[in-house]
């Protein structure tokens, strides 16, 4: 069975639909990419994921149940199995480092104090930043709060790991590291992974699958060899333009 | 020089009409249903809270750290305008009732009026001011910065998190600071009572105590708790619906801060009029 599924989702708000009967199953254990220009409804896409946003028409499945259909108890029970890392690390400002990471374990679970440090250092280990416990998420660069932003997204063990625009606003060698960073994470949790991305390189580098959304629906959904030699123009215009503009 | 002005405007283009009846009433027609949805979602947010507050336990240390930051950005504001409008009125009650050789009632007149009316009012456009402009300005930039998506997200809600906490921190506030404004509105109209009336302190506060009964200052209190409370659901309101990045923060703040302080106002009238009915 799938572990999630999207069938026949419309989304809109107000006059301006952002999906229209999208389709997708995402199964257990693969990294799934998903692609598209500006505004086709990525973002959205990991919100009505969430339960955050909910659709006009169709069914979001997680483990079979209906997203949003979900009461309160099951959402936030779905969530503790969803870590996600954002676009702009979305690190709280007035906590520290350990405080942000061990955030989603005060929320889901009652571990003693020793045994939250444990596990925010066990992470911050994980994504090679042991010893920033204490400092400010605006004393930190840009690539080490993503790291941060990845620590926390793992703090819980998730079955499923969105990450939204892993690579933007960071440097190549940050970018590699985050490439780096997942695929390890792959291996050592072996969570489903579902990434949102411009990075055409960054995606290919770490991906299973490919999905593409483009006018309101996934217009494709594949291998990244499929994507790589599929007929779609469309596809095939999105991946070169991004690869072209990329290098240059 | 008055014609070549005549004659220049005249030469002109025709200027297009300024009022076109169709686009007015489409404009008042759209304000009419923006204030609607404001109101709706203002009201929505209020009971959500409410429900969060009976529902949900309350983050105690988060209210105190609010409680802390609500009471340092207001403190020192609210005491220097409690001071300076006790003085004032009190200039103005000397001048006018000195006209009618009525000066020693200043005392009755002050304490009547900043039990009941200016005590609450003038902190709570103070709070209004400083934390709910505060409050907007922190939770648009936690939404512009996807930190309130980040709450829900893990799972925890952001009401209880982020709205309930400032709401009792802020309506705990207005009930000390009204209390404490209105003692030091009082002294300031002491301060004039004494050097511009020729009116001794004891009688002041003679008069301030023969007069003043329990109901006013409760009236006042009851009413600094319903301001505090439409204070941070209102900034809570407009920040956590912010959008646009960094310009959207500082739509919010500033309408945070127009729309409490009318609706402090307006608020002020019915209580009024409902504590004269009880």
């Amino acid at each position: 069975m799938d572990l999630i599924a999207f069938q026949h989702v419309d989304k809109r708000f107000g006059a301006h639909r952002v999906l229209v009967d999208a389709n997708i199953a995402i199964r257990q254990g693969e990294t799934l990419t998903v692609i598209g220009g500006s505004g086709t409804g990525k973002s959205v896409f990991l919100k009505l994921l969430l339960g955050i946003l909910r659709p006009e028409r169709g069914r979001i499945l997680f483990r079979g149940k209906n997203v949003p259909e979900m009461s309160e108890r099951e959402l936030i029970e779905m969530r503790r199995h969803i870590g996600m890392l954002f676009q702009g690390s979305a690190l709280f400002d007035s906590l520290t480092v350990a405080e942000n990471v061990a955030y989603p374990l005060r929320v889901h679970f009652d571990y003693s104090e020793a045994e939250r440090e444990h596990i925010v250092q066990t992470r911050l280990e994980m994504v090679g930043l042991a010893g920033i416990e204490k400092m400010m998420p605006a004393d930190l660069s840009g690539g080490m709060r993503k790291r941060v932003g990845l620590a926390r997204a793992i703090a819980t063990e998730p079955d499923v790991i969105l990450y939204d625009e892993p690579t933007t606003g960071l440097d190549p060698a940050n970018t590699k590291r985050i490439a780096r960073l997942i695929q390890e994470l792959q291996q050592k949790l072996r969570a489903t992974s579902i990434i949102v991305t411009h990075d055409m390189d960054f995606a290919f580098s770490v991906t299973d699958r490919v999905a593409m959304l483009h006018q309101k629906r996934f217009a494709f959904v594949g291998t990244k060899d499929e994507a790589m030699h599929s007929d779609n123009p469309v596809v095939q215009d999105f991946i070169h333009g991004e690869l072209e503009s990329a290098s240059t | 020089m008055l014609a070549s002005h005549r004659y220049e405007r005249s030469a002109l283009p025709m200027a297009p009409s300024i009022f076109h009846p169709r686009e007015f009433l489409i404009s008042l027609g759209e304000r009419f249903l923006g204030m609607i949805g404001l109101i709706g979602g203002i009201t929505t947010l209020a009971l959500r809270t409410l429900s969060s507050l009976f529902r949900h336990k309350l983050a105690v240390n988060e209210f105190f750290y609010q409680l802390v930051a609500v009471g340092n950005r207001s403190i020192s504001i609210v005491w220097l305008i409690a001071l300076f409008t006790g003085m004032v009125f009190s200039l103005q009650l000397a001048v006018g009732l000195g006209r009618f050789g009525l000066k020693m009632y200043i005392g009755q007149i002050i304490g009547i009026a900043i039990f009941r009316e200016l005590g609450p009012v003038l902190t709570s456009l103070m709070i209004a001011a400083r934390v709910g402009s505060g409050i907007a300005a922190e939770l648009g930039s936690m939404v512009v910065t996807e930190q309130v998506l980040a709450i829900e997200a893990m799972g925890a809600n952001p009401i209880q998190k982020l709205v309930v906490p400032r709401l009792l921190a802020t309506l705990f506030s207005a009930l000390i600071l009204t209390t404490t404004a209105n003692l030091i509105g009082l002294l300031g109209g002491a301060l004039i009572a004494i050097s511009e009336a020729d009116v001794t302190l004891q009688f002041y506060f003679d008069q301030i105590r023969n007069t003043v009964i329990l109901e006013d200052f409760t009236s006042g209190i009851v009413k600094a708790g319903f301001f505090g409370f439409v204070i941070a659901i209102i900034a809570c309101y407009h920040g956590l619906t912010t959008s646009g990045g960094t310009e959207g923060v500082g739509e919010s703040t500033t309408r945070s801060v127009v729309h409490a302080s009318i609706t402090v106002f307006i608020l002020d009238l019915f209580l009024t009029k409902l504590f004269l009915v009880f």
